[in-house]
């Protein structure tokens, strides 16, 4: 008879659930992972990886339609689509086993099915396991995360149908190329999506309800963003509204609302990104102390749920809705139930945040908007790339990197980035805030020349009026 | 030869000062008697102006500077024929003076071992535990523990590998850690009174984690000043409080009168309580005195202290030997000294040496407080609005026009007795004003 009895059952195989399984194993003890569909989650199968994959590709083409821009000639450039979606998935795939591999290697048994909450056996958690409808284990454990993470959220009236109108699934894996898209909701998603097909050469509209794209940035770089965005041929609107969609032949006609007057719009594709809802349903919730609000499980600080010894990690709980946030919960809810030292809840304003569009998004801690709503006074420094060396070298003279500090105590708030390559940049910021550096740490870092990353430093003798190159 | 410019010391006890502004600049020629720049002290802003005349060859202190040390060169001045470089030439010494807190040190007395050296103003470098180990703290940490004056050796880390990280400083403030004020000190410093910081968050922590909405302003001197001079006053001079209602309705009608008389001037009743203080404090000389550790002092003349607010804060400019000067006199220099001192034009000695206070608060319908003793002086006299009481005369219920009086008294210096027998001698001045013109 197989093992059922661990120290520790993981429900959910995504960046958060593996993570935890994995370093809950180092730690020592029994572990178990439930997983119903594919290790490494929507991040790896369907979201974060499998992107950027096609980012990859829309980048290179960019920089073939402009080929004479580096004294290069390249003629009847083109793309196969399916052989751009191969590459996705073969990116996707060969990570997929990575990680079966290192939970086999890590010791961590992996079920495959369906996990959810079924009572307690004395001090045990049970957990019932489910494939295809059909029971197929129990197991129990002292302590049980839930990592089950989340999907795309379903607006009534502009429900995907998986064939004219897309979630990120979908629009992963397009068999054929949409020549118009309409693209609802300007987060991440939204805008990777509609920045991957513009720069393929899709009409492409973009609709967000809030006044700006990119509303979570700040609004000097949402705004830069915007302008990046209509200049590639990109329609945005804001503060506008989809009221409905229509669907004909071959076409998806909408019917768009802003500024009180509406408007049609018809399209060949519409992509759906308009949030995201946890995934809570058919957990064992009911009848247990846990909370679910707003389609989330509510957490505390530890992860800990309403009931003892059952925690929550990554999407499933709370905003932010990064891969990263999962990991690193699921890092800190393992090492506080092994009872480690020098264990600290996760800080919101401490995870960076990046957005692969064309050009590039990154941003960490408080906008400046957000930081004087808290009351910080601030000093805030910006530097273009157009002063960088690098940038010019480069031909990426597009872009910005802003620093927020606190006036009195000279803490890095925020830092905000938009142009080539940021998001490889803005980790310098997050070990620079985790390792609480005040401006005169970051103004004696030694930044090397000729990179980006001089912008960097830049940006914060900016904030304190001691720019040097622009 | 270049002359050198120095702060100047605008009164006797005077230290250091901040150099607010600079009115020249350098290249520019001045005549004696030009002013060159203004100097904020503690109570006041001042003018400084050249005693010689030549070309200013350099600006040595820039404007804004804090605590610049009485004496140290802040300028220098070129003679005619003169060039900049000259200004190499001249005695540098006095340039390159440490801030005076460290010249205690420069002066042979030997000092405890144990004592730390003085701390010149700038960088602190990394502070050490007692057993000379380093102190892992982030750069943030080690900031804001300076700004909160708490020692980085009396916590706890909570960082990796027990690193002293912002959340230990928080904790500290919230949790109300001491201060480490001694180990920057100098020796002598313990003798002296430190700003008693409260024990619990201070109130800024507690706003930013409560969230509760806020703005703060930066210190001004004499803000700074009045908070350490009352604290002070507070909690270390025993002070007990006595109060007199006074009729006054026979003085305002004296006023009246006398008001009407003439355009020259114009009586306030707080003129009245100054006369009437200063005479009574003629009479009860005791209670014009002050606590000193060599033995009880006992004052001459009756300075009067008027507690006159500004847009800044309090300041009390002096109405110098009141006893001898009539109301009009007192009504008009009262009058000039609060015009200025709203202002913040008011010389150090204006405001600084009176024997006895005075605070009014009556024009605000104030009917009666307790003032806090300014120190080094033995009483301040609180003054409450006239209002029409009840008041029961020759049996029976009648209406007069009262105003109720607090004597805050330094008990060392001053017994009950004392200051009620000062407060029987103002009281009648009060109610029968004719007596005071006497």
């Amino acid at each position: 008879m197989a093992d059922t009895d661990f120290d520790l059952i993981v429900v959910g195989g995504g960046p958060g659930g593996y993570v935890a399984a994995i370093r809950a194993a180092q730690i020592g003890g029994k572990i178990a992972l439930v997983e119903r569909e594919h290790l490494g989650g929507i991040c790896l199968n369907w979201g974060c990886i499998p992107t950027k994959a096609l980012l990859r590709t829309s980048e290179i083409y960019h920089y073939m339609q402009h080929p004479e821009e580096y004294g290069l000639t390249a003629k009847e450039v083109g793309f196969e689509l399916d052989k751009v979606v191969k590459r996705s998935r073969k990116v996707a795939g060969r990570l997929n086993s990575g990680v079966k591999h290192l939970l086999k290697k890590n010791k961590v048994t992996v079920f495959d099915g369906h996990g959810q909450l079924d009572g307690k056996a004395g001090d045990k958690r049970k957990i019932h396991v489910l494939k295809d409808g059909k029971a197929v284990a129990d197991l129990t454990a002292k302590h049980v995360i839930l990592a089950t993470g989340a999907r795309a959220r379903q607006l009534p009236g502009l429900e995907s149908d998986g064939k004219q109108v897309w979630t990120y699934k979908e629009a992963m894996v397009p068999e054929s190329f949409p020549k118009s898209l309409l693209v609802i909701g300007s987060g991440a998603i939204g805008i990777e999506f509609a920045s991957f097909y513009r720069t393929l050469g899709a009409e492409v509209t973009v609709v967000e309800v809030l006044p700006r794209v990119l509303p979570v940035e700040d609004e000097e770089v949402s705004a830069m963003a915007q302008k990046a965005f209509e200049k590639q041929g990109m329609k945005i609107l804001t503060g506008a509204t989809v009221k409905g969609l229509k669907k004909a032949n071959g076409a998806v006609t909408a019917t768009i609302e802003a500024g009180g007057k509406s408007s049609e719009l018809t399209v060949e594709k519409v992509i759906s990104a308009v949030g995201i809802v946890g995934n809570v349903e058919d957990l064992g919730l009911e009848g247990t102390a846990i909370q679910v609000e707003k389609t989330h499980v509510v957490a505390d600080e530890w992860m800990q749920t309403g009931e003892p010894n059952v925690y929550a990690i990554g999407d499933l709980t709370g905003a932010p809705w990064l891969a990263h946030k999962a990991s690193h919960e699921g890092v800190i809810c393992v090492e506080r139930i092994a009872g480690l030292n020098d264990v600290h809840p996760l800080k919101t304003t401490r995870i960076p945040g990046c957005t692969y569009c064309h050009p590039q998004v990154a941003s960490i801690g408080l906008t400046e908007a957000k930081a004087k709503e808290a009351g910080r006074e601030v000093k805030v420094g910006r530097f273009p790339f157009l002063g960088n060396g690098k940038a010019i070298a480069l031909g990426e003279m597009e872009g910005m990197i802003k620093t927020v500090f606190d006036a009195k105590s000279g803490e890095l708030l925020g830092a905000h980035m938009i142009g080539a390559e940021v998001t490889e940049l803005i980790q310098g910021y997050a070990v620079a805030m985790q390792l609480e550096t005040t401006e005169t740490d970051l103004m004696h870092t030694v930044f090397p020349h000729p990179t980006l990353s001089e912008m960097m430093h830049e940006a914060v003798l900016d904030a304190y009026g001691r720019a040097i190159h622009f | 030869m270049p002359i050198n410019i120095l702060m100047p010391a605008l009164s006797p006890t005077m230290t250091e000062g901040k150099l607010a502004k600079w009115l020249i600049k350098e290249g520019d020629s001045v005549a004696s008697g030009d002013v060159m720049a203004e100097i904020e002290t503690d109570k006041a802003t001042m003018e400084v102006e050249a005693v010689d005349e030549g070309t200013i060859g350099k600006i040595l202190v820039p404007e804004g500077t804090d605590a610049v040390p009485v004496n140290q060169v802040i300028a220098v001045l070129l003679e005619e024929g003169e060039d900049a470089s000259a200004i190499d030439s001249a005695p540098a010494a006095p340039a390159a003076a440490p801030p005076s807190a460290a010249e205690p040190e420069a002066s042979a007395a030997p000092t405890p071992s144990a004592a730390p050296a003085p701390k010149p103003a700038g960088p602190t470098p990394a502070p050490a535990k007692t057993d000379g180990a380093r102190i892992f703290a982030s750069p943030l940490a080690k900031r804001m523990a300076a700004q909160a004056g708490i020692d980085l050796a009396a916590l706890n880390g909570s960082g990796p590998h027990g690193r002293i990280v912002k959340r230990d400083i928080e904790a500290a403030v919230a949790g109300g850690v001491s201060a480490a004020a001694p180990a920057a000190a100098p020796a002598t410093a313990a003798a002296a009174p430190a700003m008693a910081r409260p024990a619990g968050p201070s109130a800024k922590a507690l706003a930013d984690m409560l969230g509760m909405a806020h703005e703060q302003e930066p210190l001004t001197k004499m803000r700074e000043t009045i908070a350490a001079r009352l604290s002070e006053s507070k909690q270390t001079v025993p002070h007990f409080y006595l109060t007199v209602d006074c009729r006054i309705d026979e003085l305002l009608k004296v006023r009246k009168e006398l008001n009407a008389k003439s355009d020259a001037y114009k009586v306030s009743v707080n003129d009245f309580v100054i006369r009437a203080a200063a005479l009574a404090l003629k009479k009860v000389p005791a209670a014009n005195a002050s606590w000193d550790e060599g033995g009880i002092l006992t004052y001459r003349h009756a300075d009067i202290s008027v507690a006159v607010a500004t847009p800044t804060g309090l300041i009390t400019p002096i109405i110098k030997q009141a006893e001898g000067k009539g109301l009009a006199e007192i009504s008009l220099e009262m009058k000039d000294l609060a015009a200025r001192a709203r202002e913040g034009k008011l010389m150090p000695d204006e405001y600084q040496g009176g024997t006895f206070s005075v605070s009014n608060l009556g024009m605000f319908g104030i009917k009666e407080f307790s003032a806090i003793i300014n120190p080094p002086q033995g009483c301040i006299l609180a003054v409450g609005a006239g209002e029409q009481r009840p008041v029961v005369q020759d049996g029976a219920l009648a209406i007069a026009t009262v105003m109720s009086c607090t004597l805050s008294v330094d008990h060392r210096v001053v017994d009950g007795a004392v200051g009620a027998e000062f407060l029987a001698a103002f009281k009648p001045l009060i109610e029968d004003p004719m007596t005071m013109l006497l």
